[in-house]
């Protein structure tokens, strides 16, 4: 019988040499004569460890990383595909069960329940680790029973605006029309986030199922799915995905028999954050100029093509499925407040333990930071932390001690948002970062509003005096001036959050707008 | 190990060819919102967007010239001009600016007189910025080409540019 070997195919695991472990293995064991299947599986969020080999044993799968395609040899070596022992338990890169890491073990991993674990693109894989359960339980409902379920179990949009997923679909449901339709907004544009892409190039069908239940929830009978560019992995991940569920019935005219149709679509971006943005999103699909459009009307009453619409994001419609197959009761469990269920938090930036973390609401930032994720990379001390992406709060080290729950972030003046932690130690410029944040906002303005599209630009130069030191004092009050105006006068968040990180950064680190750098100035 | 730069793949061909735009375009015009995909599609199979295809496009959408260029100009992917044979695509989000991205776009201009937006001087490598790849947990993040590499340093960069441009074998 031959040994199952589990090597990622994920793109993060890619981009550190995942390919050429699978083929040195393959090699290894050709040359050994030893009868090994390969499966390329997602990742197990543990991104630092990556490439992380995984032996399936009879006590369950063994890990090891982060392997090298010239450590093969090394590990053959070591006996780790004999099944049943240890493996090569003495292997200087062996780390014992998967499951049994901490790190992978302190997590409530519902969204992320197979990612890792599975072939993404084994229809059977799936089935046979609870896949589609959900959805048989939705179609043997009435619509307005799921959303009800959906409603019930606090899911809250985790795109970044929180909005309660349920109340958005039924208000979809209630509108009526010829055509409705399902949006999924996988353009994660965030700075530290990466969840999204991992769910679509780790268990695409969980999407896929999340979706088509949206669908009989609101009755709508067409999906699409609106990829950023930057991820070329994940969106064919996703038209692989699609093409065998619809082989295998799930989507199409009659899903599953049900004589219920649902048809899936992706869709690529092309470069612009904004698009991000619901509304602005929707325009880029209809092949616009992304820009935002002013609401009401709501996307669930005038959306797509001027139908009503449900736009979600990935992570939103990847956790319908457990909340139907494991009752709203179950998700709602999870959690602290009106923050039901779990997050999955990414770490990144400048940190020992950089993965994905899936998590009830209710862990402090602290805790993820330092005990998950083992401080900085550099070992130097930390200094700031983003989160939220490149519209959220930078909280300085003393702050760490908030909860990870929407509110208790808002009230710190942070913000959730898609679940990104950015850390960084001393080395950085706070200055630096907040010019940063205006630069962005110059660049990703859709430019329908003139506080975002010119107050930036009036940001990043005030800024640039103040580094420089000229009338620094007169220019720190402009700064403040210009935030109020771009929060109060812009259409959108990305106007009207930019002021976050640039004060937070003022606020918190005013010391770094106060060193003379005169090779700034000249720029 | 690093990245496989040993197998880039070519950026396509950017020889522009009217009556294979025309099919390009027809391919895909029966999309809803076909427009973005066909621009994908003409980038992907030329390199670029020739502003000679602006009025076939409009004329088979049934838009207005200005919409059709509207959209081009609106989104950073689309090029007006061929790039270089090879795209390497540097991240500069706040994920990899904590991780020292900018220590190698200085190290890009430095070392390899290579300029963000730019393409060198024999037409081998364009070096661009982009904002987030989705792997910030490895950062600092680059796609070259298709492929994407994390945790890069300036060692790892030196190859990449030297295999791009034919100066190591
Ligand atoms: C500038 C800007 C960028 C955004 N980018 C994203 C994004 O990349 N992905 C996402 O899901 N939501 C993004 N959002 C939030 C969406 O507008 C919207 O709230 C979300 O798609 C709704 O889905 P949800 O309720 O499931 O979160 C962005 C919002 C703004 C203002
Ligand atoms: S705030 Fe900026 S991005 Fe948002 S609608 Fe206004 S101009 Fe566009
Ligand atoms: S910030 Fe560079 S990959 Fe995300």
């Amino acid at each position: 019988m031959s040994v199952k070997i589990y090597v990622p195919c994920d793109a993060a695991a890619l981009s550190v040499g995942a390919d050429q472990v699978a083929a040195a293995i393959a090699a290894q064991a050709a040359k050994r004569g030893e009868a090994v299947e390969i499966i390329r599986n997602g990742s197990r969020g543990m991104l630092w460890l990556e490439p992380l080999v995984e032996v399936a044993t009879q006590q369950g799968r063994m890990a090891y990383g982060s392997v090298q395609a010239s450590d093969v040899a090394g590990l053959f070596e070591a006996g780790f595909i004999a099944a049943g022992a240890q493996g090569a338990a003495a292997h200087p890169l062996a780390l014992g069960l998967t499951e049994k890491i901490p790190y992978f073990a302190r997590q409530q991993r519902l969204t992320f329940a197979r990612c890792g674990i599975t072939d993404p693109y084994s229809i059977e894989d799936y089935v046979a680790h609870g896949g589609f359960v959900g959805l048989e339980k939705a179609l043997a409902m009435q619509p307005a029973a799921v959303v009800e379920e959906v409603t019930a179990s606090g899911l809250r949009g985790r795109g970044g605006a929180a909005f309660p997923t349920g109340i958005k679909w039924r208000t979809a449901l209630a509108a009526s029309a010829d055509q409705k339709y399902i949006v999924c907004n996988a353009d994660e544009g965030d700075s530290g986030t990466f969840a999204d892409r991992m769910i679509m190039e780790g268990d695409p069908f969980v999407l896929i199922e999340g979706m088509i239940i949206a669908g009989l929830a609101v009755e709508a009978t067409k999906g699409f799915i609106y990829i950023r560019s930057e991820y070329p992995h994940a969106y064919r991940a996703m038209n692989k995905a699609i093409e065998i569920a619809q082989a295998a019935g799930y989507l199409g005219p009659s899903v599953k028999g049900s004589g219920r149709a649902f048809r899936l679509e992706t869709r690529l971006g092309a470069g612009a954050y904004i698009c991000g943005e619901e509304t602005s999103l929707l325009d880029s699909l209809e092949g616009k100029r992304g820009q935002v459009r002013a609401k009401p009307p709501l996307p669930a009453i005038v959306g797509l093509f001027g139908k009503p619409t449900v736009i979600n994001n990935v992570i939103s419609l990847a956790s319908v499925p457990y909340v139907l197959a494991h009752g709203a009761k179950a998700y709602a469990d999870f959690g602290m407040g009106r923050s039901r269920g779990t997050l999955p938090v990414q770490l990144a930036g400048n940190i020992r333990h950089g993965g994905l973390f899936e998590t009830a609401f209710g862990i402090s930032l602290r805790s993820l930071i330092e005990d998950i994720g083992g401080g900085t990379q550099t070992g130097k001390p930390l200094r700031a932390v983003q989160i939220g992406g490149p519209l959220g709060a930078y909280l300085p080290n003393q702050d760490l001690d908030v909860l990870l729950d929407y509110e208790a972030l808002a009230a710190a003046k942070g913000m959730v948002g898609h679940g990104g932690i950015v850390v960084f130690d001393t080395s950085v410029d706070m200055a630096k970062q907040a010019r940063f944040a205006m630069e962005f906002c110059v660049k990703e303005s859709c430019g329908k509003c003139t506080p975002c599209r010119i107050g930036s630009q009036r940001g990043v130069e005030t800024i640039d005096r103040i580094i420089a030191g000229v009338e620094r004092a007169k220019n720190l009050e402009v700064l403040e001036d210009l935030c109020t105006v771009m929060t109060d006068g812009s259409l959108c968040a990305m106007g009207g959050l930019t002021p976050l990180p640039v004060m937070s950064a003022l606020n918190n680190f005013p010391e770094d707008f106060n060193k003379s750098a005169p090779k700034l100035a000249a720029e | 190990m690093g990245p496989k730069h040993d197998k880039l793949q070519l950026v396509a061909d950017s020889k522009w060819d009217d009556a294979q735009a025309l099919a390009v375009i027809t391919e895909h015009s029966h999309l809803d919102g076909a427009l973005l995909p066909i621009l994908h599609a003409l980038q992907e199979t030329f390199g670029y967007v020739d502003a000679r295809c602006v009025p076939v496009i409009a004329g088979i959408l049934n838009v207005s010239k200005a919409d059709v260029h509207g959209v081009i100009s609106f989104y950073h992917d689309f090029r007006h001009a061929p790039a270089g044979r090879h795209v390497l695509k540097l991240c500069r989000a706040e994920s990899c600016q904590a991780m020292g991205c900018e220590s190698l776009v200085d190290h890009l201009a430095s070392t390899h007189c290579l300029t963000m937006g730019e393409t060198d001087a024999t037409g081998a490598l364009t070096v661009e910025t982009v904002y987030c790849l989705g792997n910030c947990a490895l950062s600092p993040a680059a796609l070259l080409d298709n492929e994407l590499i994390g945790r890069l340093d300036a060692t790892k960069l030196d190859a990449i540019v030297m295999d791009a441009t034919g100066m190591r074998s």
